[in-house]
């Protein structure tokens, strides 16, 4: 396996000047980095003379509108208004106050928002009950009322509309993996492409076993219910057993109690299945801490102190995530690396030997285990995948051909773009 | 016995959770939420194993005098101190948290500071990687670095004031070949997210369960 070469100090210097020399304006002069920042109005009546040219009373909102809040499990209502424009004292409004009725009771506050809010949902409707709502604009100098909404009434509902295409396509997902878990189990032959990375993991341990060094597993910072720390914690298990028939020692320090048992768990069950349980030390699997960058300043202390060959970075990671593999890099260990986080792959493109994309990550299992049900499930989410890149093309076609030769957005093609956007969307 | 208990859990979970994805209506409709306080509980318990495990890691370091056990006194140390003033401030202020507490005085003037000493480490990191990434060993690696140049020149001052190609150029490497390759990603990695999710849903993949 080929290794990156050291990099040339003087370049290297040259390069930090250039990052420096690029960055000193923007940090300097402030303006890039910046927010605008708007005054409260508690900081704009700041005096008493302000406060003297605040009008008599704020100005009443207009068009508030009660409906029950769509697809919800029911208790909710939305309520919305608008404040009318170039009216003198809206910008005095430090507060809306919404208030509610039901018929025969008098209007009671059920909540507010700051004076920059046009929207409140009201949680503690009941379901069944006529509301009407009236907004309350509030200023220091007093408060005016709004008409009142229109009725409206909190429901709950059996199925949320807005959401069938992803049932679609779900069922659509589920059917073709199992409809390839089925043809894998009758025998047929499915073939899934090299994914070099996972063709490195044995060759990893390997020379870790040689060299006599241990290897490195950190299956990322997250807990248990991601899925990414599960697809890690699957490739550990084949690790693991490597590692167990080698006889190499093996490192996996955990961000996460539950992670900790769970890959204890996994580590014996390799070591057993190996019949090396025996070898199996408790301890070779620890927690450090929950605290991120505690996290990584112990995990890069483990690779400084114990050097090892091999070191795995698998899982969920943020902004350790260069941190960790340009210390792997600099013990001079063979990295594989993988995550979901798209803003991290660069990351780890850059600093690691192998890195595992995206779905790589989460095919790593099936693919280490050939086992034919397994692989039938990645064919499955191959053809599903191919199917959603279909709908694209047919979406950028259907667009284009619309705006290009039929612009004015009645024609069939503008329609039917409409239709494929609203559903996938 | 001792696996399909497991594996019945998790199916019947897991298929509740999609249908309540589907069906806001009681009881459906705040599953999630129940079943996110239930982990919390459960990791708050968990809490304590991991403690265990740190606490017994490091006390056998420092009996059996093994190297670096200096190391791990300094830890434990830090560990009971940390405990220490947070229930001197729970019985003093009524709230490790409160301001005058000295468990925040830790927290502020200690484990802020280091962790943005760790943060801080990430500009040198990013400079030593980006310069091995950056080196013009191929068509490809040329074309990422020009990318990257673009890219740095157009979000800094200095770009704009050399010329207003770089700020448009950055605006649309960012937006477009850059977006493309990620959102690519994004769809493969949800759908594979999806497809192992599904595999322990119906017990395909029970490394997990060792």
């Amino acid at each position: 396996m080929t290794r990156p070469e050291t990099p040339d100090r003087t370049r290297f210097g040259l390069l930090m000047v250039f990052v420096m020399l690029l960055t000193i304006p923007a940090l300097t002069g402030g303006d890039s980095f910046a927010r605008p920042r708007s005054l409260a109005t508690s900081e704009i009546l700041s005096s008493p003379t302000d406060l003297a040219m605040v009008p008599v009373l704020p100005p009443a909102v207009c068009t508030v509108q009660a409906a029950d809040v769509p697809e919800d499990g029911g208790g909710l209502i939305s309520v919305t208004w608008e404040v009318p424009e170039d009216t003198p004292g809206t910008e005095f409004i430090t507060a809306f106050e919404i208030l509610r009725y039901a018929p025969g009771e008098t209007p009671a506050p059920v909540g507010d928002v700051p004076p920059t809010d046009r929207a409140f949902e009201d949680g503690s409707a009941e379901d069944g009950t006529t509301y009407q709502y009236i907004v309350r604009s509030v200023s220091p100098s007093g408060f005016t009322d709004s008409e009142p909404s229109g009725p409206a009434v909190a429901s709950a509902q059996w199925f949320a509309r807005g959401r069938f295409p992803v049932l679609l396509v779900t069922l659509f997902f589920c059917t073709a993996v199992l409809f390839f878990v089925q043809r894998a189990k009758g025998g047929a032959e499915l073939f899934i492409r090299k994914i070099p990375g996972l063709e490195a993991v044995d060759d990893a341990v390997g020379r870790a076993t040689e060299m006599g060094r241990p290897v490195l597993f950190v299956p990322g910072i997250e807990t248990v219910s991601e899925v990414g720390t599960l697809a890690a914690l699957t490739i550990l298990g084949h690790v693991a057993r490597r590692v167990a028939t080698h006889g190499t020692r093996l490192l996996v320090p955990v961000a996460d109690p539950i992670v900790m048992t769970t890959a204890q768990e996994i580590v014996r069950a390799a070591y057993a299945e190996a019949g090396q349980l025996d070898a199996y030390d408790p301890g070779s699997v620890a927690y450090l801490t929950y605290d991120q960058f505690g996290y990584t300043a112990g995990v890069d202390g483990i690779m400084v102190r114990e050097r090892p060959e091999a070191v795995f970075l698998l899982g969920t990671f943020y902004a350790e995530s260069l941190i960790l593999a340009e210390t792997g890099h600099a013990i001079g260990a063979i990295q594989i690396a993988g995550t979901k986080e798209t803003s991290q792959l660069p990351f780890f493109v850059a600093a690691c030997d192998y890195t595992l994309i995206g779905e790589e990550l989460f095919a790593a299992s099936s693919y280490l285990s050939r086992e034919p049900v397994m692989l039938g499930s990645l064919k499955g989410q191959d053809l599903t995948k191919m199917t959603i890149v279909y709908v694209i093309v047919l979406g950028f076609v259907v667009g284009t051909v619309g705006a290009l030769f039929f612009p004015g957005g009645n024609s069939f093609f503008s329609r039917a773009f409409d239709a494929l956007y609203s559903w996938f969307g | 016995m001792k696996r399909t208990v497991p594996l019945l859990i998790t199916f019947l979970t897991g298929f509740f959770l999609i249908v309540s994805f589907f069906v806001p209506h009681e009881p459906f409709g705040q599953l999630e939420q129940r079943l996110l306080v239930w982990f919390a509980i459960v990791s708050g318990f968990a809490m304590l194993l991991g403690v265990d495990s740190l606490f017994r890691a490091h006390l056998k370091r420092i009996i059996r005098a093994r190297e670096g056990r200096w190391h791990s006194l300094a830890l434990l140390l830090s560990l009971v101190v940390t405990l220490a003033v947070g229930i001197i401030g729970f019985a003093k202020f009524g709230s490790p948290f409160h301001m005058q507490s000295p468990f925040m005085f830790v927290y502020t003037y200690g484990i802020i500071p280091l962790q943005a000493t760790m943060f801080a480490l990430l500009a040198f990191y990013i400079a030593s990687a980006s310069y091995r990434a950056f080196r013009a060993r191929n068509t490809v690696a040329t074309l990422l670095l020009v990318s990257a140049v673009i890219v740095m020149l157009g979000r800094v001052p200095i770009g704009a004031a050399i010329s207003q190609f770089f700020p448009v150029a950055q605006e649309w490497i960012m937006d477009v070949p850059q977006l493309a390759a990620k959102r690519g990603i994004q769809i493969g990695a949800a759908l594979g997210a999806v497809s192992m999710s599904l595999r322990i849903l119906l017990g395909i993949e029970r490394s997990y369960l060792s």
